[in-house]
């Protein structure tokens, strides 16, 4: 039999509904992987083999007796260590939750267990999700299968990188500011973004609320629909979450397989195809382009004037959002405390747990954050990034009268060699340059493998309507049809 | 710092007072306002918590509609206007009985602004200006062990639990209430009653002061006639009624005398004690934390339906000052009754006691005054002497019936505040019944009789009024438990007078 981890969560789920393989086997063999690769790739925090040969044993109890299983069912999957699981280990990349078991599941992994997939552990990232490269974990950087000296993308690099080690079939990421598209774009990946508040937030320890989505990564962009259609829709518990059905993105990405986009209206963000993106990569997108082209799409170039300050505004928002959400993080409840010893006042060991518990990077965005919500500075930080969303919103809208989707290079630049940005933040925060404004407005995004630069993967963007989320899907299936998946050289 | 304090006549004719009160309302919703806990008052620490209100990392709010309900319906009858549109705010600041170290809670947009509550003082109605109504979640409870004081500052060890974090609280503040003069207390006293009252009759808290479901802040500044008002202070700790009106008067006393010293008023918290009287300085509001408010994002906007709001509006109930003057009619009472009624915070009780099956008189004649006379020697108010209405009313069916006489209700009542039982038990326990068997009596008439021959002659020969002392005796042997009355027509009979 072929190599069960080469498969995609399509062929997985078939092959286990026709009894040919079974969960555990499948199970077995992406344990296997992750036992051969992950010390060069550090995808993994905590892989939790009882757990998943547990969970695998029972989707086969309930096709032997004859349950009918969903298009998932068998198929291994990573999660991303921002997400709450149940008694097992939720560092969110940091020091401060270390060895914190919680004591309940996020929406989202209740939702992976009902389908039937079997969660192998959770992976690794920016500590608390801030960050582009996965170099800010606490626990060390997650490596690019493409090539391990360099970055596999951030905040959501363990999930990208155990899809591109083949460690893993399916990952769920979030993306606040592009955590689940960069990593996807520099892995030769696909990851998505869906809607803000089509999937649910409870249990995805927060960095930024009113950006944080969670979102489905996989090795094909059906795979990655069938995932966004198993974990979306609407949660009670979330009340940011739109109580509507998840669009069809399993039925879009089908249609977008068979390679015609004809009558398919697709806008080049002018300001995303210049200057700011390194030349291999622009080389990559025009090309993506003409594909596109040529399967029947109409493109047209549209302006959106304030999508530059997005990068910024995001800079004010999200570390604004970040001081608040982070300071229940203090030694009192859960997680690490410092300096306890029956002399220090509470609030010192408060101070010194938090001192010690959060890097140098989340410290950062919690001291920005905590001024731009000062008294005296609200109003020209906080309130002037907000106006700007309200202006991006509409930059997007409009656009949205003249074309489907909107597409963009992913990222600026391909996967950048470890340790080459983390002494200068804004250069590491140029990552995000092009996938931000989505987070901003709220649609949805998705970047699919458009080409190399170099020999490393080129992401392409399409951003859709809010809760439009099947157009994207039926782009980017479109261009995976014409232009193939990529496969990393052997580990 | 020992002054002396000027006396209160010379304070309210040199200086003119400002208040302004807060009040916190603990909502009785049977669940927590983001989550699924019950609101119950006790239980064993930390055990009705969950994710959301411990605040553990990937919780989230949903908010609680039926506490949005009831904050609409306090705003309405406040006379409020109801926000179309509004949301909730996060306030940051440390604090350990804070799971999240941010309050839920309400900053520029509340649900409700811009009311009134109008309140009686002394015969006069005074219009208090309500700012606004807004909805929060309490914090939970901290317990400093090992320290002098039970403060956070000096104890070795602090203890949390968190089964009241969550629970749903309203806030409404009024705002500044000048002109008052040296009815201040009284007005502020009055506010807060009146307010409690408002709120029991919509059934949304069981407003209860001591189990701090009802918690007051009291602002209190001085300025002279004509000038600007004075930097005020904020007086917490405010637990009782009655110390509603101490605190305001208290610390008038203690910032005139300040001001009579060429001193200036601190802007700062202050916190009252129950045992002094007085106020003792806490934090500066000069160096205040700055909470750092801003929407919370992780809430909806509330934008609560007209129609439903109409629809709560129609079927409030009757507000107390008008249902009092329906209950004044019916029960027969001067103003000058009522308001003594009013003031010894009995209306409920006796409307509650009537309603057991009491005439008004009767009823009104225990609570405001073998019941009244026992709060104010205790200190505690009408409401936690220790008797109900039901009991009230079981007392006085027993002297109707003509099994107790008055001295005898009375020491039953005793019992009943001692919590010894009801009346009937304690009637029977302690043996308290009127004789009533007249074959008893009349052996004990006739014995008094014969032990009084020169006495009884005087009665035989007119003088009735001599069957006092008889009575007397009788009352004496039967050891008060036979009717005065009774006993005195059985002397009368026996002696052919």
């Amino acid at each position: 039999m072929t190599d069960l981890t080469r498969m995609t969560a399509t062929q997985i789920a078939g092959l286990v509904a026709a009894g040919e393989t079974s969960a555990v086997e499948v199970t077995q063999a992406h344990l296997d992987r992750i036992a051969a690769v992950d010390d060069r790739v550090n995808a993994f925090l905590h892989v939790d083999t009882e757990g998943a040969l547990a969970a695998a044993q029972q989707v086969d109890a309930r096709r032997a007796a004859g349950e009918a299983l969903g298009p998932l069912a068998g198929v291994p999957i990573a999660v991303k260590d921002v997400l709450t699981t149940k008694g097992v280990p939720t560092t969110v990349g940091s020091k401060i939750l270390e060895g914190w078991r919680p004591p309940y599941d996020s929406t989202i992994v209740q939702r992976l267990r009902a389908a039937g997939t079997v969660m192998l552990g959770k992976t690794n990232m920016d500590e608390f999700a801030m960050g582009s490269s996965t170099e800010y974990s606490a626990y060390g950087p997650t490596r690019n299968p493409w090539d391990t000296d360099r970055i596999p993308g951030g905040s959501g690099g363990g999930s990208a990188a155990a899809l591109a080690a083949y460690e893993a079939p399916l990952a769920i990421g979030s993306d606040t500011g592009g955590s689940i598209r960069q990593p996807g774009a520099v892995t030769g990946t696909v990851g998505a973004k869906p809607t803000y508040g089509g999937t649910s937030r409870y249990g995805l320890v927060a960095f930024s609320s009113s950006l944080d989505t969670p979102g489905p990564c996989a090795r094909t962009v059906l795979d990655a629909a069938l995932l966004h259609e198993a974990i979306g829709g609407h949660d009670p518990r979330d009340s940011t979450s739109i109580p509507a059905p998840v669009p069809d993105v399993v039925a879009a990405a089908k249609l977008g397989a068979t390679g015609d986009l004809t009558g398919v209206r697709l806008g080049v963000v002018t300001e995303f195809a210049g200057e700011g993106a390194e030349p291999g990569v622009l080389a990559a997108f025009n090309e993506a382009v003409d594909t596109l082209t040529k399967l029947g799409a109409e493109i047209v170039e549209v302006s959106c004037p304030h999508f530059k300050y997005a990068l910024p505004a995001y800079y004010l928002i999200a570390p604004s959002e970040c001081s608040s959400n982070l300071a229940r993080f203090d030694g009192v409840r859960f997680g690490l405390r410092v300096g306890d010893d029956g002399n220090r006042s509470l609030e010192e060991v408060m101070s010194l747990t938090r001192e010690a518990g959060f890097g140098a990077e989340v410290k950062r965005r919690i001291m920005i954050g905590t001024y731009a919500l000062s008294s005296g500075y609200y109003d020209a930080y906080y309130g002037q990034a907000q106006k700007v969303r309200t202006l991006i919103t509409r930059d997007f809208t409009a656009a949205f009268e003249r074309v489907d989707a909107l597409i963009s290079p992913t990222t600026p630049f391909v996967a950048f060699p470890l340790g080459a940005r983390t002494s200068d933040p804004y250069q590491m925060y140029l990552a995000d340059l092009f996938t931000i404004p989505t987070n901003l407005y709220g649609g949805p995004g998705i970047s699919v493998p458009c080409g190399l630069s170099d020999g490393l993967p080129v992401g392409l963007q399409v951003m859709a309507p809010t809760m439009a989320d099947d157009r994207m899907y039926r782009v980017a299936a479109a261009l995976e049809s014409a232009v193939g998946t990529f496969t990393p050289p052997a580990l | 710092m020992t002054t002396t304090l000027p006396a209160y006549d010379e304070v309210v004719a040199r200086y003119e007072p400002v208040i302004g009160l807060e009040t916190h309302v603990e909502l009785g919703t049977n669940t927590k306002m983001f989550c699924g806990c019950p609101t119950d008052f006790g239980g064993e620490p930390n055990t009705r918590v969950c994710p959301v209100c411990l605040g553990l990392p990937g919780s989230l709010p949903v908010a609680n509609k039926a506490a949005i309900e009831a904050t609409i319906r306090i705003g309405l009858a406040l006379n409020c206007s109801i926000a179309e549109w509004c949301r909730f705010a996060r306030k940051n600041y440390f604090y350990p009985d804070m799971p999240k170290n941010f309050q839920i809670s309400q900053y520029d947009e509340p649900l409700c602004v811009d009311g009134y509550l109008d309140v009686e003082v002394n015969g006069e109605m005074v219009r208090i200006g309500i700012e606004r109504v807004h909805l929060e979640e309490d914090t939970g409870k901290t317990l400093h062990v090992g320290g002098a004081t039970g403060r956070i500052h000096g104890a070795t060890e602090s203890l949390v639990d968190y089964n009241r974090a969550g629970i749903p609280l309203v806030e409404i503040v009024t705002k500044p209430i000048p002109g008052i003069g040296a009815l201040a207390p009284e007005v502020a006293r009055a506010y807060v009653t009146e307010l409690r009252d408002v709120l029991r009759s919509l059934g949304v808290s069981d407003v209860r002061m001591e189990e701090g479901s009802l918690r007051c802040d009291v602002n209190t500044s001085l300025n002279l006639p004509g000038e600007e008002w004075g930097t005020r202070t904020e007086t917490k700790n405010v637990n009782s009624l009655r110390s509603v009106e101490r605190a305001v008067r208290s610390e008038m006393l203690r910032q005139a005398a300040v001001l009579d010293a060429g001193g200036r008023i601190t802007q700062e918290t202050r916190h009252f004690h129950e045992d002094t009287g007085d106020t003792t300085p806490g934090r500066s509001k000069e160096t205040a934390t700055d909470y750092r408010y801003f929407p919370e994002p992780d809430l909806v906007p509330l934008a609560p339906d007209p129609v439903w709001v109409a629809e709560l509006k129609a079927v409030l109930p009757e507000l107390p000052r008008l249902h009092r003057r329906r209950l004044q009619e019916a029960w027969g009472l001067s103003d000058l009754d009522m308001q003594s009624v009013l003031n010894a915070g009995a209306v409920e009780l006796i409307e509650q006691t009537i309603a057991a099956g009491t005439s008004p008189a009767a009823a009104r004649k225990w609570w405001l005054g073998e019941l009244s006379r026992r709060a104010n020697e205790t200190g505690v108010e009408l409401a936690d002497i220790g008797a109900t209405p039901t009991q009230v009313a079981e007392l006085q069916s027993l002297v109707d019936a003509g099994k107790l006489n008055d001295k005898l209700a009375r020491t039953v009542l005793e019992g009943v505040v001692a919590g010894e039982g009801s009346p009937t038990e304690i009637m029977t326990n302690r043996g308290l019944e009127v004789v009533s068997d007249t074959g008893a009596l009349t052996a004990a008439v006739d014995e008094a009789i014969a032990a009084n021959p020169e006495i009884a002659d005087k009665i035989r020969s007119g003088k009735v009024a001599a069957a006092g002392a008889l009575v007397g005796a009788v009352m004496k042997t039967t050891r008060g438990q036979a009717d005065a009355k009774t006993v005195r027509e059985l002397i009368l009979a026996r002696l052919g007078a």
